[in-house]
């Protein structure tokens, strides 16, 4: 309901944007200083590539890859985005941004562009970036940089901010209903389906990297474990003692956190501590799983809104705690630029070949379709302005990449036999020291002799009985954490305190997201299933929310379950399935977006949208079909499925990694499921893509008429576009501070 | 810039991406919208205390929930 009190007052008001002729002339005006700026950020950024790519001596240092990242980033963000901006999403800050005119003070306000990006940030960012590249790193440093510091700013950045840009005009409407406006129903329909069943195996596969992480660690188990009682305590603080004192309870909160990480080295240390709070890996699921459901049929002061404090507290600080670090420390990396399993396919960490099976690997931080989830819906009613879009669309997500440049950072500074030791399956190096090292000095890597020693040192440093396949990336981010850490504060006595952060970080954000991703899961569903049983419509219907709730908690538990028992190692063949599904939303997104695009009209540049799509489409359609029909067993589900029963009905009692006949039939039924899910997920994304592009065509044969847009309402606010204000936005907002009886903004 | 200056700026960056500054919004929200004394104010829904605004923006969330990231 835009405000209609038009009084002389407002009749007066300084503008609300700059005019697009000066914005255009500051854009082409280019003063020495400037130009050597530019030229300066050009030439470190290339320098650093030449000392990556090219010089890559017996060592490459850590402090390359952080400027090779930023400098790209930095131009990528002032040339390519601002082109993107030009040509295709041509903001008009004339026009009011939701939060202005469907303000209501709640859902829908105003928020400063600066507070914004940390926002926005805090809820993009979360495990994914940690993990992928830690896993990708067997392939070497280089393809993953490469990946991630050039898909972010060709793909990730641009879906991020086309997304949030189209679902800010259109009041911000989520990604399900704008796939629906733009697609039709049988595109909309498949478009929804794809993106709960990609929740649900996001979920059960984040589960399982917590679950790796803390089986078999009682000083794991009970600091994340006390993560519990402490939000609870939080969240009766705020309900109850001091309502809307979030920073103060988060500080409290943070303060018991690290109490609970030290507290819990101290009860790994005694016997009952031991004998409590070793628990294996199925029990651990179970608990996870029970924990998922109670979880997210609570009310979410009582438990996720004080969770999300935490983590969005313990994100910021981490993050820009392990920046400060790397640049500090600057380790050197040992790894190859491009190692062996690159083009051999049988890297024990995740099986199959460079290409498709990097861009897979490393979802978050390059190309992630989870965003268009946060893009749409949330941020768009927060925007300001509708440049802001840009700094918090593209910016945001370029700093989600950096922090992925950082684990792969980690991951890479530890020795590359211990990586080894830590990543391949437990049916690879029997979960023993002795396993492990022979089965690492038996992969024929250069430069890598693993020592029992080694293993069993590192093991002690960071307070672990054992780090002998401790999968899932999270367990070897903490680690290298750990290992940058102590070099700056606290020595290596400090390691086990840093290695239990991390592990602690990571959970956190992970149990969160499973509490969150299970309410919208269950909130889908009954929508779904409303349509034929109109009482689950109703979301508040307690028994309809605990059946849809318990429906969705025993899909992502069974594939957590079956990951946790996979006699495969669990990891290796899940994660892949993890990235294709990660991906495919993203090329239902970017194929949302083109749709979008064509019917504005803008066909000359629907190239932007068209790059990263078709390779988001080539990769995981390719993956997908890999994963389907290759006769490789470690690569095709079905062909691995038929190895074990032909094996079986040979009348083997063991085959591969599979001790028993049980394990056999273990492994015949996940690869079924696994596969099962492969051809779900690819067919949905190809009606999803050629719903899109019948719809681009349609729009080119009609020109560009309809649109879904919400009608444009004049602005009556200004704010800066970007992260600095330009002379001209400084100007203008010289003349709104002066207006007299003008509820001040924050800031400076 | 002072050590004030950059001690105020610090605390209003936490505050605005922890959230903290919510109801504060809501307050000017309000008040912009019908406290301007224009006859808009008899149709005005009751102000909600701090209490009641944090209760409302929790249980709105129970029945909007958002994702997080992986």
């Amino acid at each position: 309901m835009p405000h209609t009190s038009a009084s002389a007052r407002e009749k007066n008001l300084p503008p609300v944007a700059v005019d697009p002729a000066v914005l255009a002339a500051e854009d082409r005006r280019w003063p020495p200083l400037k130009i050597a700026l530019w030229v300066a950020i050009a030439l470190l950024g290339g320098f650093s590539w030449v000392m990556l790519a090219v010089i890559r001596g017996e060592t490459v240092n850590a402090i390359w890859f952080v400027f090779a990242a930023v400098c790209t980033y930095f131009i990528g963000y002032r040339f390519y985005s601002k082109y993107i901006e030009k040509h295709l999403v041509k903001p008009d800050d004339s026009r009011a941004t939701p939060a202005e005119y469907k303000a209501d003070g709640k859902d829908f306000a105003a928020t400063d562009r600066r507070v914004l990006y940390g926002h926005h940030f805090a809820a993009i960012a979360g495990a994914g970036p940690l993990v992928g590249p830690v896993l990708a790193a067997q392939m070497g440093y280089l393809p993953g940089t490469i990946w991630i510091i050039v898909g972010v700013v060709l793909a990730g950045a641009v879906q991020d901010y086309l997304v949030m840009f189209f679902s800010m005009r259109r009041g911000g409407r989520s990604l399900g209903q704008m796939a629906r406006d733009e697609l039709g129903r049988v595109g909309g329909t498949a478009a929804i389906i794809a993106t709960l069943t990609i929740m649900v195996i996001i979920v059960a596969i984040l589960a399982l990297v917590v679950v790796n992480a803390l089986a078999e660690s009682p000083w794991g188990v009970f600091s994340v474990a006390m993560t519990i009682p402490i939000a609870l305590f939080m969240g009766c603080y705020l309900r109850f003692f001091r309502p809307g004192k979030v920073t103060e309870v988060s500080i409290i909160g943070f303060v018991l956190l690290l109490a609970a990480i030290v507290g819990g080295g101290a009860v790994a240390e005694t016997d009952w501590g031991v004998a409590l709070f070793t628990i294996e890996k199925v029990p651990l699921a179970i608990g996870i799983i029970v924990y998922g459901f109670i979880a997210a049929i609570l009310p979410v002061w009582l438990l996720l809104a004080p969770r999300d404090y935490l983590s969005t507290f313990m994100k910021i600080g981490t993050i820009a705690m392990l920046a400060v670090a790397i640049i500090i420390v600057r380790p050197e990396i040992f790894a190859p630029a491009v190692s062996e399993f690159a083009t051999t396919g049988t890297g024990p960490v995740v099986s199959g070949t460079l290409f498709p099976f990097l861009f897979v690997t490393i979802a978050c931080g390059a190309l992630s379709g989870f965003h268009a989830l946060i893009a749409s819906g949330t941020t768009p009613k927060l925007v300001e302005k509708e440049r802001q879009t840009r700094f918090i669309g593209y910016g945001g997500m370029l700093m989600e990449s950096f922090v992925a440049i950082m684990a792969l950072v980690a991951a890479l500074s530890i020795d590359r036999g211990i990586y080894f030791a830590m990543n391949a399956s437990a049916a690879a190096t029997g979960g023993t020291i002795e396993g492990a090292v022979a089965f690492v000095n038996g992969l024929g890597l250069s430069g890598v002799n693993l020592t029992p020693e080694m293993l069993q040192q590192t093991a002690n440093d960071v307070g672990e009985e054992s780090i002998v396949s401790r999968t899932g990336g999270a367990p070897t981010l903490a680690v290298g954490l750990a290992h940058i850490m102590q070099q700056l504060i606290g020595g290596s006595g400090m390691m086990a305190f840093w290695y239990h952060f991390a592990i602690m970080f990571e959970a956190l954000f992970i149990l969160t997201a499973v509490d969150a991703g299970t309410r919208v899961a269950r909130f889908m569903l009954q929508d779904s299933i409303g349509n034929f049983i109109p009482k689950f419509k109703n979301t508040s219907w307690r028994i309809g929310a605990w059946i849809a709730t318990a429906i969705m908690v025993a899909a992502w538990g069974a594939i957590l379950v079956m990951g946790v028992t996979d006699p495969l190692g669990g990891i290796n063949t899940l994660f892949p399935l993890f990235g294709i599904a990660n991906q495919l939303l993203a090329a239902i997104a970017l194929a949302v977006c083109m749709a979008i695009i064509a019917k504005r009209g803008y066909f000359r540049f629907l190239w932007i949208v068209a790059l990263p799509l078709g390779f988001a489409a080539v990769v995981t359609i390719s993956a997908s079909f890999l994963k389907i029909f290759s006769p490789v067993p470690a690569i095709g589900y079905f062909a691995q499925n038929a190895a074990f029963r032909q094996a079986l009905a040979d009348g083997e009692t063991s085959f591969g990694t599979a001790p028993t006949v049980e394990a056999m039939e273990a492994v015949v039924r996940n690869t079924m499921v696994q596969g099962v899910l492969s051809i779900l997920f690819v067919t949905l994304a190809i009606i999803v893509i050629v719903t899109a592009i019948m719809a681009t065509i349609r729009a080119a044969r009609r020109g560009s008429s309809e649109s879904s847009e919400d009608a444009a309402v004049p602005s009556k606010v200004f704010a800066p576009a970007s992260l600095i204000a330009s002379p001209a936005e400084k100007e203008i907002q010289k003349q709104w501070d002066a207006l007299p009886a003008r509820p001040k903004r924050g800031g400076h | 810039m002072g050590v004030g200056e950059i001690a105020r700026g610090v605390r209003w960056y936490v505050r605005g991406v922890m959230g903290e500054d919510a109801y504060e919004k809501y307050l000017a929200h309000v008040e912009s919208e019908h406290g301007g004394g224009d006859g808009g104010a008899a149709a005005a829904p009751p102000v909600m205390t701090e209490r009641e605004f944090w209760r409302d923006r929790t249980d709105r969330q129970d029945a909007n929930p958002s994702g997080r990231c992986c």
